[in-house]
């Protein structure tokens, strides 16, 4: 049995499913992310893991014992808040203390426990401090340092980098990886920021309406997605989805947008069947690939390490990712290569993956 | 707000401020009078002007006010219904601000079914007339053996304050992140816990703010003043009106005057003092939700 | 980890925030809504200087309706409410417009306005009726000043005397309303009006057109308040006028309380004290209602 086993939870208010029966499970010492839109219920899982919100159903088991009916407080669980909850009344050292100080700890020992995670995370010198006196980065490590310091058997975190700025978030990122590393320590992180998911999880579920989409490392929610909601939801910008119609010898696809020509479809499906295909843009280059098509630039998109271009395909806009090298000009006709091997196909009516 | 775009002439400002100032003369004008006919003989006052300034100020009437006035039978001046109404008030205040905080607290951080109706009942009460419930307190009072005492009054005063105490702390808890709460709980906190190390320490402008506006209510109160206590054990405005009711005797508007003033003086100090939050408890009374 | 068998311990911690809350809400429960019940059943006895419990259905509210006097109540009451919520509102936003007005001094001249608020009713009705007495006060000051015809003897003219009950009301209340009013237009967004200013309006429509519509829950706010604290005037009238000239100044408030306790008619005060909560309740529980839905989220 893994470390945490999440069985069937379902939480309902009045006739509202907010979790419809969710299964997990994660090993010690691995990183899961819960990723989905707001309103997904992330948020809500998280909380009944940590017995803020109790599940109506379904059982929640951690080092194979089940704490569904235990007091927050007896679940031997951190939680890393999304506005951090610091104290504001007292001083940094005191709210990294508190949870040591409920726990009855000597002062001493609580002490010596505080300045260890206080070197840890680099906030020695803000101890003495009020959170009102701190910075967003500085609150999110004392945050932290309160969660470290009980030295739990599970880490939550609620969207902790949300209230960052930008620069500040690609720094905390990659120090809660860190922390993950050198501690080893069980997370479960919820996050609407697929970029956040894709670089610290070891193990991503990716949520919608209460349900679990798809359950996977990073590497297979990237590129073998499980639906159209998954493959439109990660990435950036998302997978080109075009829609169309299987052909007679059920080689290829027969766009909606340009019936004219004929898309290689990675294998053999039945002909005639409504399927969509996708590509990510990157998958989309000026050499290489398995088709090459002739296609005019609509609107070209510089980020400095990359080029996105838009390109006009009859109806449709399609997504191409080039190198920062490469120099199209709007109203050029350029010549692309798509990686159909790379292309994935989903069932338009269902919306899942076909293989 | 204000008009930047929009630059006023020099005419309409004078006008304006003119208007502003006559107004503030205006509101001014009943203390002035007060304070100025305290300090009057009652010689100068037959014979002159209400808004003149005293021409020989004498302290005679504050003297005569505070300690010898003659209310009801006894004549020792209001001091002792001075001291009536302060150990009136501040119990009163403290066991009201208290309850108050703690039932802000339950409402808004730790709700049940039905604390909507909770709420709705202690607010309504805040707004009843009086008058709705002197006759049953009356009753009461009195087969507890506390009619006519401070202990009655206080008894009083803590219940009906509890609708706007708990209003007060309810709004002002309700803005309290619930996330430090969960915090709390989840690093081992208990109820009392958190609302002693939490919330308490945080609390210190709505204390302020409430505290205030009770010792204003209770310290201004006539209504249950008058119908549940008589004699020597009656607060400062019921005896300041037996005062000024009185028609034995000469009629001392001076004594009247100084001990107008007296009654007043309390509010008045904590108004000048904290003025800010005066305002903010008159708003938040005002205006709920 | 132990077993997560429910202690004793932890379904106190359960039960412990509706334990904290019990006392108070039973406390409002008895002595407010137990009260109201009392006071309602009592009206429809025929007590007398003490409650007995004979039932006789509404006589007592018959015999209210019959009195002149509860009729000159109401008919105060009228008066006193209209003038006293329709001149402190007008007072009030007009002295907060003037305020408002980049004017230098306002943190002076603000609390001028205010102070009255903290008085008890007692000390105003006090003041003025020195302030009023139509011998030594105001009216005497005038006649020294050489106006030797000026009259000023409201408060002991039967006709007149409620007036000064709400001329003395509105010094009190009107600079409250003002910091009411005042707190509205402060809250108002300045990027609109200087849209307004840019698209060629004037102050005056400006004020016209979007502030004082803008201040519509300021309004609501002072009608409300106003409004309870009329009914609940009784401090005031006592101090000011003691309900005469006669029962020329005679209140719900003030005809309740001499008719249960001085004049031994406890059915009939029962009777008006129902009245009173009645047209307070009609006025504040639908504005309760409204703004707790509105705090629903």
């Amino acid at each position: 049995m893994a470390f945490v086993e999440i069985q069937q939870v379902q939480r309902r208010i009045g006739v509202l499913q907010i979790l419809k029966g969710i299964d997990v499970s994660l090993e010690k010492g691995g990183f899961l992310v819960l990723l989905g839109p707001s309103g997904c219920g992330k948020s809500t899982l998280l909380n009944a893991i940590a017995g803020l919100q109790p599940p109506t159903s379904g059982d929640i088991l951690l080092d194979g014992e089940s704490i569904t009916g235990l007091h927050p407080s007896k679940r031997d669980i951190a939680m890393v808040f999304q506005s951090y909850a610091l104290y504001p009344n007292m001083t940094v050292a005191q709210n990294v203390g508190f949870p040591l100080e409920m726990a009855g700890i000597a002062k001493a020992q609580r002490d010596a426990d505080i300045l260890s995670v206080a070197k840890t995370l680099q906030i020695e010198h803000l101890l003495d401090r009020k959170p009102a006196q701190l910075s967003g980065g500085q609150r999110q490590r004392v945050a932290m340092a309160r969660a470290l310091v009980r030295k739990p058997r599970l880490f939550l975190f609620d969207e902790p980098l949300s209230n960052l700025d930008a620069k500040l978030r690609v720094e905390v990122r990659a120090e809660i990886k860190r922390l993950h590393q050198q501690t080893g320590a069980t997370i479960i992180y919820v996050t609407h920021d697929q970029i956040e998911a894709m670089t610290l999880a070891t193990k991503i579920v990716v949520m919608k309406e209460g349900a679990i989409q798809q359950t996977g490392t990073p590497a297979e929610i990237y590129n073998r997605p499980a639906n159209m909601f998954v493959a439109d939801f990660m990435g950036s910008p998302p997978m080109n989805m075009l829609a169309g119609k299987v052909s007679a010898d059920g080689r290829a696809l027969v766009p909606d947008a340009e019936p004219g020509s004929l898309l290689p479809l990675p294998h053999v499906l039945a002909p005639g069947q409504r399927v969509v295909l996708g590509i990510r843009p990157e998958n989309i280059g000026v050499e290489g690939g398995s088709l090459r098509l002739d296609l005019p630039v609509e609107v070209v998109e510089p980020t400095g390490s990359d080029i996105f271009l838009w390109l006009r395909f009859g109806t449709a806009l399609i997504s191409a990712r080039l190198a920062a090298t490469e120099s199209p000009t709007v109203g050029d006709r350029l010549s692309v290569a798509l990686d159909m091997a790379r292309a994935v196909v989903f069932d338009e009516a269902t919306g899942g993956r076909i293989d | 707000m204000s008009l930047s775009a929009t630059a006023p002439t020099r005419m309409n400002r004078i006008v304006i401020y003119g208007l502003l100032l006559i107004f503030a003369a205006v509101y001014l004008v009943p203390l002035f009078v007060m304070l100025a006919t305290s300090f009057k003989t009652l010689d100068e006052i037959r014979g002159g002007n209400i808004l003149a300034l005293p021409a020989q100020p004498t302290i005679e009437p504050w003297a005569r006010a505070w300690g010898s006035a003659c209310i009801g039978v006894t004549c020792e001046g209001i001091k002792g219904y001075f001291w009536n109404s302060i150990k009136m008030v501040v119990p009163a205040v403290l066991i009201s601000t208290a309850l108050g905080a703690l039932n802000g607290y339950v409402l808004t951080k730790w709700r049940f079914p039905g604390h909507r109706i909770v709420f709705g009942l202690m607010l309504f009460a805040c707004f009843i007339p009086f008058q709705s419930v002197l006759i049953p307190m009356a009753r009461v009072l009195g087969q507890l053996g506390i009619s006519n005492s401070t202990a009655g009054l206080v008894m009083v005063h803590v219940i009906y304050g509890l609708g706007f105490t708990t209003l007060f702390f309810r709004n002002y808890y309700d803005a309290f992140p619930d996330e430090l709460i969960h915090s709390a709980q989840m690093d081992g906190a208990g109820f009392l816990t958190i609302f002693w190390r939490i919330l308490l320490p945080s609390s210190a402008p709505i204390i302020v703010v409430t505290v205030i506006y009770q010792f204003t209510n209770i310290w201004n109160d006539f209504l249950f003043g008058v119908s549940f206590s008589s004699g020597a054990n009656a607060p400062m405005t019921v005896a300041l009106n037996n005062l000024v009711a009185s028609s034995t005797g000469v009629k001392e508007y001076n004594v009247d005057m100084a001990a107008a003033v007296i009654a007043a003086l309390p509010t008045l100090i904590v108004y000048v003092v904290a003025g800010r939050y005066f305002m903010r408890g008159l708003m938040a009374g005002a205006v709920k939700g | 980890m132990p077993s997560p068998s429910p202690s004793a311990r932890s379904r106190l911690q359960d039960w412990l925030p509706r334990l904290v809350l019990a006392p108070s809400f039973a406390l409002v429960l008895v002595f407010v809504y137990g009260f109201i019940v009392w006071t309602g059943v009592i009206s429809m006895t025929n007590s007398r200087i003490l409650p007995v419990y004979n039932w006789v259905g509404l006589d007592a509210y018959a015999r209210l309706f019959a009195q002149p006097n509860w009729w000159m109540a109401l008919k105060n009451l009228a008066i006193f409410g209209s003038l006293y919520i329709t001149i402190c509102i007008a007072l009030g936003l007009f002295l907060a417009i003037l305020l408002d007005q980049k004017i230098r001094i306002e943190g002076f001249l603000r609390p001028i306005y205010l102070y009255p608020m903290a008085l008890s009713f007692v000390v105003t009705g006090t003041a003025w009726k020195w302030f009023l007495n139509p011998g030594m006060g105001f009216q005497n000051t005038m006649r020294q000043w050489g106006w030797e015809g000026f009259t000023f003897d409201w408060l002991v003219r039967p006709d007149m005397a409620i007036y000064t009950v709400a001329i003395a009301g509105i010094w009190q209340a009107s600079g409250f309303v003002m910091a009411m009013f005042l707190a509205g237009l402060r809250g108002i967004d300045s990027e609109m009006l200087n849209a307004a200013t840019v698209d060629g309006a004037s102050s005056w429509t400006i004020y016209r057109r979007i502030v004082i519509p803008l201040l519509r829950p300021a309004f609501l706010s002072a009608v409300i308040v106003l409004a309870h604290m009329a009914i609940k005037s009784y401090d005031l009238v006592i101090a000011l006028t003691g309900g005469g000239p006669g029962n020329a100044t005679e209140l719900p408030s003030t005809f309740m309380y001499s008719y249960t306790f001085t004049r031994s008619q406890m059915a009939v005060g029962s009777a008006s004290a129902m009245i009173m909560l009645m047209g307070i309740a009609a006025i504040m529980v639908p504005y309760l209602y409204s703004e707790l839905r509105e705090g629903r989220k």
